[in-house]
């Protein structure tokens, strides 16, 4: 963790707290729904697929596949400027929910990254309370 | 679900007669946004020979219409800020259809203003927000990554040479069309396709001539009903079809990354219209970026999703093509504030009026004009017609 971090934070809110405590751990968890068994990111009050107010946690096993990325060569905020270019990515968790990331541990280069290349998460300790899970490919 | 019968009745029950741009577009440190909405308002009502006094029905986006409004001197009886992107206007047309219809209102404004270049003052975001909280801490911020990722995506599915082909023609038609339009931002500046190659990267796959231009720019519509519109200064062009939605907030979010709701509101639209897609002789759609138009006529069911590269194939949407495209050089090549759906339903009135100049394309009856908002995340999409 930097002093001088000056990418946006995450501002956790009293549905996510938990997540992002998790992640502070070390953890990558996410919700199912106890009445229809879907998974979902991000963390909500209902199950968005049945309406359900049945959630529980559960951990992932931190493996997953590469969904869909990009490359950014500009900065989309000034704290990314000593970043570029950098990884972004949509990655398919093991156990099926989607979530955004930067794929990071790999050149940024398009002929390297392949849709469905195995990835696992990584946590980067960002401030006190925060740790943000990105993904690097997988051994 | 909606009721189509009760739309088709709807059909033509409104008429656009007044457009126009701020007056001036590109760089305009000089002029606030809301001094763009307002110059864009007082030129719409000039071209529709109407009085600001007479406005009882105001719609906006970006900014609240109290604001607006308040800017103005105004006291609108209807209301509508609805604000989910750029394709907002698009949607607030079929909004004032259907307020006038009802009988809310006689003459309704539709205004946008942004200094997408200049603008001193940005709005910020709730950092609360989930797309704040789950995208921005990785810098999937803004339009050009998020519309990078549904692209790569394209590209796994259909193909990447065909898909980066399609972009390429759509750059290229598109600045076509530009040079041809007087206020186009890039009027006087050709591009070849080893320009388009030769561009640098922004968020691969998007070169820079893949994306919008950032602009300071106003645009404003008056509507009002078909009788009223008889004795315009330039007649009425009717709305004969609409339809909106949207279906995620943010990229990551997206139930299929290569399908928006243009899948809905294009086929919506037309059906409410009672035409197809070939009876259509203009195609306005809000390219944010080239990808944009590319997939978006997927959706809108004018061939099948992964045959758009072929469908746009020889610059078949450039001047003198069979299929005439962002005829006024587009949000790539004319003027792109932020949130450019109004320009799509300015030019396509101009063009069925018959006073798009050197641009003019020959048969005007017919158009569709397609806002797409947020990131890839709205839609609405209009049919409009000569009464």
């Amino acid at each position: 963790m930097s002093p001088e971090y000056t990418k946006p934070v995450p501002v956790p809110q009293p549905e996510s707290d938990h997540y992002w405590e998790q992640a502070k751990s070390g953890k990558l968890v996410f919700q199912k729904c106890s009445d229809c068994d879907s998974v979902q990111f991000y963390p909500r009050i209902l199950c968005v697929a049945c309406s359900s107010r049945s959630l529980d946690w559960i951990e992932s096993s931190g493996k997953g596949t590469l969904f869909t990325f990009a490359i950014a060569h500009v900065p989309p905020h000034p704290g990314f400027r000593e970043d570029l270019p950098y990884i972004t990515a949509i990655v398919e968790l093991e156990q099926g929910v989607k979530m955004p990331s930067q794929v990071i541990g790999i050149e940024p280069d398009p002929d390297l990254l392949h849709i469905g290349m195995p990835l696992e998460v990584v946590f980067e300790e960002i401030s006190e309370s925060i740790s943000l899970p990105k993904f690097r490919p997988a051994e | 679900m909606p009721n189509l019968q009760r739309l088709k009745n709807l059909s033509g029950s409104a008429s656009i007669v007044g457009v126009a741009e701020s007056d001036s577009l590109g760089k305009v440190p000089e002029k606030s946004p809301l001094a763009l909405h307002s110059e864009a308002a007082l030129n719409a009502l000039n071209d529709a020979g109407l009085q600001l006094s007479e406005v009882d029905a105001l719609f906006t986006a970006g900014w609240s219409t109290l604001d607006v409004a308040e800017y103005l001197g105004i006291q609108p009886r209807f209301t509508d800020s609805t604000s989910v992107g750029g394709s907002s206007f698009v949607i607030h047309l079929a909004h004032a259809m259907a307020a006038i219809a009802a009988g809310y209102c006689e003459v309704a404004l539709i205004t946008h203003g942004q200094s997408g270049r200049s603008d001193r003052a940005p709005i910020p975001r709730n950092p609360g927000a989930p797309m704040t909280q789950y995208e921005y801490p990785y810098g999937i911020i803004g339009p050009p990554i998020s519309y990078a990722m549904a692209c790569r995506r394209y590209m796994h599915e259909y193909g990447e040479d065909r898909t980066r082909q399609a972009m390429a023609e759509i750059a290229v038609s598109t600045r076509k069309w530009a040079n041809l339009n007087p206020k186009a931002y890039f009027h006087d500046t050709p591009l070849s396709f080893d320009d388009y190659h030769d561009s640098r990267w922004v968020a691969w796959p998007f070169h820079l001539v893949d994306c919008c231009l950032v602009t300071d720019a106003g645009a404003a519509i008056v509507v009002t009903t078909p009788e009223r519109a008889k004795n315009s200064r330039k007649g009425g062009i009717s709305v004969l079809g609409a339809g909106e939605g949207h279906d995620h907030s943010m990229i990551s979010q997206m139930p299929d990354l290569t399908r928006a709701f243009g899948r809905n509101t294009g086929p919506q639209a037309l059906e409410m219209a009672g035409v197809k897609h070939s009876d259509l002789d203009l195609t306005m759609i809000y390219d944010s970026f080239t990808y944009t138009v590319l997939v978006t006529l997927e959706n809108l069911g004018f061939c099948p999703p992964g045959e758009g590269p072929d469908f746009l194939a020889d610059q078949v949407s450039a001047p003198g093509g069979s299929f005439p495209l962002n005829t006024n050089g587009g949000g790539l090549s004319y003027t792109h504030p932020g949130m450019y759906g109004i320009f799509t339903i300015v030019e396509a009135v101009r063009q069925l009026r018959g006073e798009a100049g050197e641009r003019q394309i020959d048969k005007h009856e017919l158009a569709l004009a397609h806002g797409t908002g947020g990131l890839l995340s709205s839609t609405g999409t209009v049919v409009l017609g000569r009464s």
